[in-house]
């Protein structure tokens, strides 16, 4: 019985390596075309539009909502010990340093991950990858690379356009629905945050979200069994595990960054 | 896939325009530039800075003029504080360098008042007289102290 237990953890473990290995050589696969093939500058295009331009609308409409909520939570802790004017601070250091990144993050892999793995695994169930490989056409080539890389250069984007958004949020409660001077709020916020502690390290997790991102999604799709129930679990798989690793990233990535 | 000129368009202008946020967030934000005039140095040496940072503000008349561009210790093992200030400015050489604290719990910044001397400081030069960081603990002291004595001289 406790052997049997065992087994089953070392079991676990041996499938979660596996997995682990097959993203690596998956991502060996993609560098590799970006290196080798000639780049499809239309093709990434066409998934910035999707990944980028069509997750506008909610990333900015949650910076907005978001950055209200700080503003009013922020606002009703700090003028208890009256230091209202340190809003800006409070909701800039938070945004910069966690809130942009992580929830852009979160954002994107349900609106955009979600339907890249889906588009990916519909392929491969109605075997159109199959079909490329015939013509000797590399599908990673075709379709997975241009979206990892719509992925990884419309995270930072979007994540800087989130942390302003929010900002101008908590700035329309803090300001001009509170009465916090409006001069104070920005004057906090600009000497609080910084470039080389805080901007660069919210580009960055920007940028290692957009790796996360793009990669399990397409590793998701690529490899998904070819049935319509294949096809779905790939999509929740990618929502759960890409979500869970922004979590453990960030955490990682604030703690060797020094933030 | 058919070249779309309109979505090219907005593509390109979500990436301008993101682009226009990172600057935004790198520079106002982040304050990777300073703006305004610099070159001008100014030394000051502390005994206390308190909570002073580098990247602070230097205010004459609560009017920003520079920032603290680095802090050291001397070999007296004292603070020695770099200011980088407006070149513009005409000190005197008997102005006084203060670190001072916005409100009871803000940050702190150097405020410089200037003096009445004909001569002007040029830039390299230290300031002779500095006022150190009242921090709450020495507030307080100094105000138990103050009414300590003024009770005995009542007597």
């Amino acid at each position: 019985m406790r052997v049997r237990a065992v087994e089953a953890v070392g079991a676990r473990t041996l499938a979660f390596v596996n997995e682990l290995g097959r993203i690596a050589f998956f991502a060996g696969h993609i560098v590799l075309t970006l290196v080798t093939r000639r780049p499809r500058p239309g093709r990434v295009v066409q998934e910035v539009y999707d990944v980028g331009v069509l997750s506008l609308l909610i990333v900015c409409g949650s910076g907005l909502a978001v950055g209200a909520v700080l503003g009013l939570q922020g606002y009703n802790t700090l003028v208890r010990f009256g230091a209202a004017e340190s809003l800006g601070a409070v909701v800039g250091l938070s945004l910069v340093r966690e809130l942009g990144p992580v929830l852009t993050g979160l954002l994107v892999t349900g609106r955009a991950g979600s339907a890249m793995a889906a588009e990916i695994g519909t392929m491969v169930a109605t075997e159109q990858l199959d079909g490329l490989r015939m013509m000797a056409i590399d599908p990673v080539d075709l379709v997975v690379t241009p979206k990892a890389v719509a992925m990884i250069f419309a995270m930072p984007l979007l994540s800087c356009l989130f942390t302003l958004t929010a900002i101008f949020g908590g700035y329309l409660v803090g300001v001009v629905l509170l009465g916090v001077d409006g001069g104070n709020y920005l004057t906090s916020l600009e000497t609080a945050v910084d470039f080389e502690n805080d901007v660069s390290g919210s580009l960055l997790k920007a940028l290692v979200f957009g790796v996360l991102v793009g990669l399990i999604a397409t590793f998701r799709g690529y490899t998904s069994a070819p049935t319509s129930a294949g096809v779905s679990r790939a999509t929740t798989s990618t929502v759960v595990v890409a979500s869970v690793s922004i979590l453990v990233f960030d955490y990682f990535i604030t703690a060797l960054w020094g933030m | 896939m058919t070249p779309s000129p309109t979505r090219d368009f907005v593509v390109g202008l979500f990436v301008l325009v993101g682009l226009g946020a990172v600057a935004y967030l790198s520079f106002q934000v982040g304050g990777l530039s300073y703006k305004g005039p610099v070159g001008f140095h100014l030394v000051a040496s502390f005994g206390e800075i308190g909570g002073l940072k580098v990247r602070a503000p230097v205010v004459i008349s609560g009017v920003r003029v520079g920032q603290v561009e680095r802090i050291e210790l001397d070999p007296s093992l004292r603070a020695r504080v770099l200011l980088d200030v407006d070149p513009k400015l005409k000190l005197a050489v008997d102005s006084t360098a203060a670190i001072r604290t916005a409100g009871l719990l803000g940050d702190q910044f150097v405020a410089i008042v200037p003096g009445a001397e004909e001569e002007y400081l040029k830039s390299g030069d230290q300031i002779a007289y500095t006022e150190s960081a009242l921090g709450l603990e020495s507030l307080v002291s100094k105000l138990v102290t103050g009414l300590g004595s003024g009770g005995e001289e009542k007597k």
